[in-house]
C-alpha cells in the first residue's frame, strides 16, 4: 500500500515538474497575448529557432556557454524587432484571425531559417545537469525525481517571480498593462506602442530560449520541439490566455494529469495517450469554463 | 446572369466544358510520362479536394480548424477496412461510406465550435488530429493486425474492371473531384452556403435572421470532414498506394491550411490554385537547385528555403491580399476587362468623330 502511494506520488511529482516545461513555453504565449491580444502561434518555432541558434553558436563556432546564451538572446531581440516592423505593424488594424494566420506563417519562416542555417540533424545540448534521479531525494524520500526537472522547476519559478515584479512594480510593466487593456488609449496618453511591442517580443524570445534549453537538454534539439510546444496550447486554455500564474498552474495540471492518465489508464488502451489527452482535457475546459482558470472573461462566446 | 441548371450559369457551364476538354482530352493525349500523373496530377486533385473541405469550414463558415489530415486518415483507413471486410460495397460505395465515417468524426470534433471560436477552436480541432491518428495506430483492428506499420492499399476495382495504371487512377480522381467540386459550388451558392457565410460574417446577426448556428456549424464540419475523408481515401489509394498513419500527421494539416489560405479563403477555385502552388513550388525549386546550381545546394537547405518562402508568402498575403491568389487572379481579369472595354470605347468614339 505504502509502495503504491509512493509510486503515485512519484508519478504526480514527475508530472508536475515535467509540466513546468510546458509552463515555460506557455509563458511566452501569455506575454505576447497580454500586451497585444495577439495569439503568437510561432512561439513553438521561436523555441526551436532560439535553442538551435544557441547550440549552433556553441558547437559550430566554439563560443563559450554564457556568451553563446547572450548572443542567442540578442538574436531573439532582433527577431522581435523584425516581427514588430514587418509583421505586426502592417497588420495593426487587421482582425485577430488574420494576425493569427500571419504568425503561423512567421513560425514557418523561423523553422525554415533555423534549419537552413544550422542543419536538420538532432543536436545534443548539455547544460551540466543530468537527466537522472537525484540520489539524495531517492535515498531519503524514496522518490525518483530527475535533477533536470527540479532545475526546470526552479528556473520557471524564478522567471515567474521576475515577470511578476516587472508587470506589477515597474513603469514598463504599467505601460504593458495599459497597452494590453486598450492599445489606442494607451498610445494617446503617450505610451510608445512600438517600444512596448519590441520589449514584449524580445522578452517572449528570451523565455523561448530558456524553454528551449530545458526541452533541448531532455529530448535533444530537434524539429520535434515545435510539436511539443503545441502542447502549450491546452495549457493556455486551462490557465487562461492572459494570466501568468495561469500558465504555470495550467502547465502543472497538464503535466500531472497526462502522466497519471498515462500510467494508470494508458495501459488499457495500448499507451501513448499523452499525445491527445491534454487536448481532450482542454476541450472539457472550453465547454465549461472557456476563459480558463485565471483568464479574464473577455472571450467572445459564440 | 440567370442560372440555367441548379445554380450554374452559362459562364459556369462553359468553364466546366473547357476544364473537361482540357482534363479528359488534352492532358491524356499530350502528357504521356507517368511521373506527371503519379507525382503531380493525382496528388493535386486529392489535395485540392481536401482543401475544398478546409475551405467549407474555414473559408465559408469562418471557423478556424486545423485537423484536415486527421479526417483524411479516418477516410483512408475506413476505405481500407470497408474494402477488406465489406467487399460487396464496391469502390464507389466504400468511398461514400468512408466519407460518411469521416463526417461522423467531423460532427464529434466540430461540436466545440458551438461554444468557442478562433484559436480556442483550433486547439479543439487539434485534439481530433492527434486522437484519430493515435486511435488508428494503437488499435490493430484498423490496420488488420499488420505489424509492419505500412499496409499496401488494395487495387481499385470498379464494376469488375481494375483501375491500376496511373492514367486510370487519374481518371478515377478526376471523376470524384469533378462531381464533388460541382456539388460544393452548388452548396456554396445555394441557401446552405448563404447560411455558412452569414455565420462567418456575423453570427449574432445570422442567428437573429433565423439561421440556426447549431445546424449550420455542425453541417459545415460534417461536410468538410466528408470531403477530407474522401480526399484521404483517394490520397491513400491512388497516390500513396499504402496506408500509414504517419502520412497524415499534423504537417499535412498545416499544408492543407496553407493551400486554403494562400489559394484564397472562401473560394472553390482558390482550393485548386493553392494546392497547385504548394505542390508545384517545391518541384520548381528542386529543378532550379539541380539545373542552375547543379546540385551545389543541399536538398535539406532547399526544403528549408521552401518553408521560409511559404511562411513569408503567408505573411505577405495576410498584409496585402488576405483573400489570396484567387483574388489576385480575379483582379488581373478585372483589369484586363476594363482595358479592353476602354479601348473599345475609345475606338467607337473615334469612329463617331
Amino acid at each position: 500500500m505504502v509502495d503504491e502511494l509512493l509510486f503515485f506520488m512519484e508519478v504526480v511529482v514527475g508530472g508536475l515538474l515535467a509540466g513546468t516545461m510546458y509552463s515555460l513555453v506557455a509563458l511566452g504565449f501569455v506575454l505576447i497575448f497580454k500586451a497585444s491580444a495577439t495569439f503568437n502561434f510561432s512561439q513553438g518555432a521561436m523555441v526551436f529557432f532560439s535553442v538551435l541558434a544557441f547550440c549552433g553558436f556553441m558547437q559550430d563556432f566554439n563560443i563559450p556557454f554564457v556568451l553563446a546564451f547572450i548572443l542567442a538572446a540578442l538574436l531573439m531581440v532582433v527577431v522581435g524587432l523584425c516581427t514588430e516592423r514587418f509583421v505586426l505593424r502592417p497588420l495593426m488594424n487587421a482582425s485577430e484571425d488574420t494576425v493569427l494566420m500571419a504568425t503561423i506563417g512567421l513560425g514557418y519562416v523561423l523553422e525554415g531559417l533555423a534549419q537552413a542555417a544550422w542543419g536538420v540533424e538532432v543536436r545534443r545540448l548539455d547544460l551540466g545537469i543530468g537527466d537522472f534521479p537525484v540520489p539524495w531525494i531517492a535515498d531519503n524520500l524514496k522518490l525518483f525525481i530527475s535533477a533536470l526537472d527540479i532545475f526546470a522547476g526552479l528556473v520557471a519559478a524564478l522567471m515567474i517571480i521576475g515577470l511578476f515584479l516587472l508587470f506589477k512594480y515597474t513603469k514598463i510593466g504599467l505601460g504593458l498593462r495599459a497597452v494590453a487593456d486598450d492599445a489606442g488609449a494607451a498610445s494617446s496618453i503617450g505610451i510608445p506602442l512600438k517600444h512596448i511591442m519590441l520589449l514584449v517580443w524580445s522578452a517572449a524570445g528570451v523565455v523561448a530560449l530558456v524553454a528551449g534549453c530545458m526541452w533541448g537538454a531532455r529530448a535533444g534539439v530537434q524539429f520535434a520541439l515545435v510539436d511539443l510546444a503545441l502542447k502549450a496550447l491546452p495549457v493556455l486554455i486551462i490557465g487562461g490566455f492572459s494570466s501568468i500564474p495561469g500558465a504555470i498552474i495550467g502547465g502543472l495540471i497538464i503535466g500531472a494529469t497526462e502522466k497519471v492518465l498515462e500510467v494508470y489508464i494508458g495501459p488499457f488502451f495500448g499507451g501513448a495517450i499523452e499525445g491527445w489527452a491534454p487536448y481532450v482535457l482542454a476541450i472539457f475546459f472550453l465547454l465549461y469554463r472557456p476563459e480558463g482558470l485565471f483568464g479574464e472573461k473577455i472571450i467572445r462566446r459564440v | 446572369m440567370k442560372p440555367i441548371f441548379m445554380t450554374y450559369t452559362k459562364k459556369d457551364l462553359i468553364n466546366l466544358a473547357v476544364c473537361m476538354v482540357l482534363s479528359v482530352l488534352v492532358i491524356p493525349t499530350f502528357i504521356t510520362t507517368e511521373y506527371w500523373y503519379t507525382s503531380i496530377l493525382i496528388p493535386w486533385l486529392c489535395l485540392a479536394l481536401a482543401t475544398i473541405g478546409q475551405q467549407i469550414v474555414m473559408g465559408y463558415t469562418g471557423q478556424l480548424a486545423l485537423g484536415a489530415a486527421g479526417f483524411m486518415a479516418a477516410g483512408a483507413f475506413a476505405m481500407f477496412n470497408l474494402i477488406l471486410r465489406v467487399p460487396d460495397l464496391g469502390f464507389v460505395g466504400s468511398l461514400i461510406v468512408s466519407g460518411l465515417i469521416a463526417a461522423a468524426f467531423g460532427i464529434l470534433f466540430g461540436l466545440p465550435s458551438l461554444k468557442v471560436r478562433g484559436i480556442y477552436l483550433m486547439v479543439a480541432t487539434l485534439a481530433s488530429q492527434f486522437f484519430i491518428i493515435w486511435m488508428i495506430d494503437k488499435f490493430g483492428w484498423f490496420k488488420n493486425y499488420d505489424s509492419s506499420g505500412i499496409i499496401t492499399a488494395q487495387d481499385i476495382v470498379i464494376l469488375g474492371k481494375p483501375f491500376t495504371t496511373p492514367l486510370a487512377m487519374y481518371f478515377v480522381c478526376l471523376a470524384v473531384t469533378t462531381v464533388l467540386t460541382l456539388l460544393a459550388m452548388n452548396m456554396a451558392r445555394g441557401s446552405t452556403g448563404r447560411n455558412w457565410m452569414a455565420v462567418r460574417d456575423m453570427d449574432i446577426a445570422a442567428e437573429s435572421m433565423g439561421v440556426s448556428l447549431l445546424k449550420t456549424k455542425v453541417q459545415a464540419f460534417a461536410i468538410s470532414a466528408f470531403y477530407c475523408g474522401v480526399a484521404g481515401a483517394l490520397f491513400a489509394f491512388c497516390y500513396l498506394k499504402s496506408l500509414e498513419p504517419v502520412a497524415f500527421d499534423i504537417k499535412l494539416s498545416f499544408k492543407i491550411l496553407f493551400m486554403c489560405i494562400l489559394g484564397g479563403l472562401g473560394t472553390i477555385n482558390g482550393a485548386f490554385i493553392g494546392a497547385a502552388f504548394i505542390l508545384l513550388f517545391p518541384v520548381f525549386l528542386n529543378a532550379v537547385g539541380n539545373n542552375v546550381f547543379h546540385g551545389a545546394i543541399d536538398a535539406t537547405i532547399i526544403s528549408s528555403i521552401e518553408q521560409v518562402i511559404f511562411g513569408g508568402l503567408m505573411i505577405i498575403f495576410m498584409i496585402y491580399e488576405p483573400l489570396g491568389m484567387a483574388k489576385l487572379w480575379e483582379n488581373i481579369k478585372q483589369k484586363w476587362k476594363t482595358k479592353i472595354s476602354s479601348t473599345n470605347l475609345k475606338s467607337s468614339l473615334s469612329k463617331k468623330t
